[in-house]
């Protein structure tokens, strides 16, 4: 069974935001709404000062909190563990977006644009109104994943199959692909180094894997 | 800059506090007035009625904040798992049993009203409970909190209304109920606070509960238990004594629902469980900002 998950390693993340601005690019986000943000975190006290950047986003949890609280069944998890809102069910109650341990979901009553309130020409291409006032979030870039593995690509190998911002990352430090395959470019990544994986008491599963070690 | 640390949610504002509001001290007034038809045999129409005006109230007050309110059918689907869905398929019927109960007054009626009404407000401490992004609320300790606190502002809402309609209750039935409700709430809630002491929440969220604690203590606790004692010590201070020992509970567990919602509602915020080695071998504690 294939199983997608993100393998991020903290050791080479520069915070240069670029997976940020692809992923908006890619999905057309209004001002305000990052499904791919990068943190900036200060670890320790001084002298013993670290910088480190953390790439954030739907954890595509294996046991998403945010599904189970929906009241529409908006909210679903695929076969393959994306998990996914269906904007025509979600009727914009919020409930996902305080039973989600990461802050992942954003939700825009009105339609906002960068340069004030009229669209630029790449802003029009890409809006959508059944996106407002309902709950979005990061979908592992889900229409480039089914396209690509529908021409026989592998998502996280093939750039055409893979999520805009593992793609877009310039130091490596983004990865994508099939968590159950032990012979996965992410199985190995996760089976060669010291991982963790964010607020993991919390019993969610997330499937992204920060490598530190 | 972004916030890493965990900060005040604004998702669900106060017109989600006010379901909370209207439909704990709804559902609490309809329990109740139940009891007291069941144990006693004293009707108060008007207790269903306002029972059934406060929780339509507060699930009004849900439905604007919907950003697509008039997809409201689509609460109904999820039954399985969310606590929102069966609040609202509880709601109905409920609703039907207040207004039968107060109408007819009859003995199944008030059973339909208490365990509907037991239903709801079971549900609605569940809501809570189920949102894992919010420490204050994915606490276990919330749900029995915000039952017993439905049951004692009820219990202060039925105590006012007597005082309004000048139909006290006849029997200290009802006083010592109120009286039992508020002691099983001010346990909730040290039960509640203690949890929190021990550092499983955001500096936030331990911050705004410790700012209300003195007045859930007092207001909630103490105020109404010396009202209520002397009410029932005094039998003719009972028309001054009761109502204002009701009100005392009633706000009292409004305040308290309105600043849990809003006030202590702080996110999980972000943590790393190890930050990246810097060579080879060597580790670092885990960094947890907003928690210590």
């Amino acid at each position: 069974m294939t199983r997608w998950a993100m393998v991020v390693d903290l050791r080479r993340c520069v915070g240069c935001q670029t997976c940020t601005a692809a992923c908006k690019q890619a999905n057309a986000t209004p001002p305000g709404v990052q499904w791919r943000r990068v943190l900036d975190m200060e670890v320790g006290e001084y002298p013993e000062v670290q910088r480190t950047f953390v790439p954030v986003g739907c954890m595509h949890c294996d046991d998403p909190p945010c599904m189970h609280v929906c009241p529409s069944t908006a909210t679903r998890k695929r076969e393959d563990g994306i998990v996914t809102i269906d904007y025509d069910l979600c009727i914009g109650c919020g409930y996902c977006m305080v039973a989600c341990p990461y802050q992942a979901r954003f939700k825009t009553d009105r339609a906002s644009f960068a340069y004030g309130d009229r669209p630029t020409d790449a802003e029009d291409k890409g809006f959508d109104g059944g996106r407002l006032a309902v709950a979005t979030k990061c979908t592992f870039c889900v229409d480039r994943v089914d396209a690509g593995t529908a021409q026989g690509l592998t998502p996280g190998i093939d750039p055409e199959a893979t999520p805009a911002c593992v793609n877009s990352c310039i130091a490596g430090a983004l990865h994508f692909g099939d968590i159950d395959n032990p012979a996965s470019n992410v199985s190995h990544l996760v089976a060669g180094n010291t991982h963790f994986r964010m607020h993991e008491e919390l019993g969610t599963g997330p499937r992204m894997y920060y490598l530190w070690g | 800059m972004d916030r890493i640390a965990p900060w005040l949610q604004t998702h669900w504002d106060a017109r989600a506090a006010g379901n909370f509001i209207g439909g704990g001290t709804g559902s609490g007034l309809a329990i109740v007035a139940a009891a007291m038809l069941l144990a006693s045999g004293e009707t108060q129409p008007a207790a269903f009625a306002l029972a059934a005006l406060l929780i339509a109230l507060g699930l009004g007050l849900v439905w604007l904040e919907m950003g697509r309110p008039w997809r409201f059918l689509h609460v109904f689907l999820h039954p399985h798992t969310s606590w929102m869905t069966r609040e609202a398929l509880i709601a109905p019927p409920l609703l039907a049993a207040l207004g039968i109960a107060a109408w007819f007054e009859g003995a199944a009626s008030g059973v339909a009203a208490l365990v509907l009404s037991l239903a709801f407000l079971y549900s609605q401490s569940q809501i809570l409970r189920a949102a894992k992004g919010i420490p204050a609320w994915r606490e276990p300790r919330i749900v029995p909190l915000l039952v017993a606190t439905g049951i004692a502002e009820g219990a202060g809402a039925y105590l006012l209304l007597g005082a309004v309609f000048g139909v006290l209750p006849e029997s200290p039935f009802a006083i010592a109920l109120a009286l039992a409700a508020i002691f099983a709430r001010s346990l909730a809630w040290s039960s509640y606070r203690r949890h929190f002491a021990r550092g499983s929440a955001p500096t936030g969220t331990r911050g705004a509960l410790a700012a209300i604690s003195p007045t859930v203590v007092m207001l909630g606790t103490f105020v109404p238990f010396v009202l209520l004692l002397a009410a029932l010590a005094l039998p003719d201070a009972v028309n001054a004594l009761a109502p204002l020992g009701g009100l005392a509970a009633l706000a009292a567990g409004w305040w308290m629902k309105y600043a849990i919602v809003r006030r202590a509602a702080f996110n999980q915020g972000f943590a790393i469980a190890q930050p990246p080695a810097e060579r080879s071998g060597a580790t670092r504690a885990e960094a947890r900002p907003g928690w210590s």
